[in-house]
């Protein structure tokens, strides 16, 4: 093994470990503090979301009514008009009439926790 | 609610047909068991010990004819015995309530107080530990009434009234399920059954007797004013309003049920609101057509006040 050689493997072994982390945290959504996926998806079956919107993972949720809610976490709006922060989100499923009083989604009556589960769900 | 126990003839309500019919079950399977298991020990032993000499008469007169005609016979009578006490016997002065199967939903109407005006749909309320009758029609194809943890399905056939008696001596919120495949959508028509202590009984009867109260603020009164607009009424009736529609479910407490749509959604805003402007899309050949016509916030002012009818 030539001295190069024997440098340049560790070098190639740690840009290949950078680069899967960056890949990585590139697949990963927006992170929400407090919110767990798991739990956010029972919250989307159990509120049946699916009666509106069409969302992966979750059974029977093939509605039509609202936009569907795969690769939400590439969306730049929410609804079109609120950018599509953790934050905003969380705002958006307790309440989505308090940020834009046009939209045909109600107010589902979601408790804080509850909505950054969903919102972890939406971004994993 | 659990999926798995309010709508299985495995955990039957206490006091409901359902447990003699779970107990028969159980008394099949455990007989059928030994049977195979002695059968296997039989062909078992056969093969090991090798040929050897049997009495062929006595192996087929006891174990071909004696055996199965005692079991046969006993299980015969001991479910005739189940059978007979299964028969829906006329109970004078018992609860009567008419359910009506329909393509596909189930209307409900409370015969004792026809005059107040009673009619529901996808639910009923039993009070506990009284033998309830049902009276059990049908308005277009043939329906089945089956509350797997209350009672063995009984056919709704068009033309024709048949009857039911189910009790549950446990408060509980139960699944039926039509079980006579009835159309596109059968599979999406369901019902609750919810027993109850008396009191609590009589005190849901008098509420779902009650006219609808008139909107208690601008946003309800603009869900009103839309139910007409977009021409619901010509459909559903509420009671306490102009609406008088037939052809499809009573609404006048559609807020207090446990299900949206026989069975395919649960019941708050959110699914009030998706079942209004996606009904074609949930429930394809519904006779409700998809309301497309509202804004956004007519939509949830609409579901706001269909779900405040409790």
């Amino acid at each position: 093994m030539t001295p190069i050689c024997a440098a340049g493997l560790p070098c190639l072994l740690a840009a290949g470990i950078i680069l899967g982390a960056c890949a990585r945290s590139d697949r990963n959504g927006p992170i929400v503090a407090g919110g767990d996926a798991g739990r956010g998806r029972a919250a989307l079956i159990s509120l049946e979301c699916g009666a509106c919107h069409r969302i992966p993972g979750i059974p029977g949720a093939r509605g039509t009514v609202g936009p569907p809610l795969e690769g939400f976490r590439e969306r730049v709006y929410i609804a079109g008009r609120n950018p599509n922060v953790p934050d905003r989100l969380v705002a958006w499923i307790r309440d989505a009439p308090s940020l834009d009083p046009g939209t045909a989604m109600p107010d589902l009556d979601v408790s804080e926790s509850e909505a950054r589960d969903i919102a972890a769900y939406l971004y994993r | 609610m659990n999926g798995a126990r309010v709508q299985s003839t495995l955990d039957p309500a206490p006091g409901s047909a359902a447990w003699p019919i779970d107990e028969l079950g159980l008394i099949l399977y455990a007989g059928a068991a030994v049977i195979l298991a002695v059968v296997c020990i039989l062909a078992i032993t056969g093969v090991v010990a090798g040929p050897r000499r049997v009495d062929a008469r006595r192996w087929l007169l006891v174990g071909g004819l004696i055996l199965p005609a005692v079991l046969l016979v006993a299980l015969f009578l001991y479910a005739v015995g189940i059978g007979n006490a299964l028969i829906a016997h006329e109970s004078p002065g018992a609860l009567r309530i008419h359910v009506t199967g329909k393509q596909w939903w189930w209307e409900v109407r409370y015969e004792d107080s026809e005059d107040t005006g009673v009619l529901l749909a996808n639910e009923l309320h039993i009070p506990l530990g009284r033998p309830v009758e049902i009276l059990l029609a049908s308005s277009d194809v043939i329906h089945s009434f089956w509350v797997p943890a209350l009672a063995g399905k009984v056919d709704m056939i068009p033309g024709r009234t048949t009857r039911l008696v189910i009790q549950s001596d446990r408060v509980g919120t139960w699944r039926g399920q039509c079980a006579e495949y009835c159309g596109a959508q059968h599979a999406l028509m369901a019902f609750h059954v919810v027993a109850e202590p008396a009191a609590d009984f009589e005190a849901w009867l008098a509420r779902q007797a009650r006219d609808a109260p008139p909107p208690s603020d601008p946003r309800l009164q603009l869900g009103h004013d839309l139910f007409f607009d977009a021409g619901c009424a010509a459909c559903h009736a509420i009671r306490g309003t102009a609406a008088v529609g037939r052809l499809g479910p009573d609404l006048t407490h559609v807020g207090s049920r446990n299900s949206l749509a026989a069975g395919t959604l649960g019941n708050h805003v959110g699914t009030m609101a998706g079942w209004i402007a996606g009904t074609q899309d949930l429930k394809p050949g519904s006779l409700m057509p998809t309301t497309s016509s509202l804004t956004g916030p007519e939509l949830r002012a609409l579901a706001a006040w269909l779900g405040s009818l409790e």
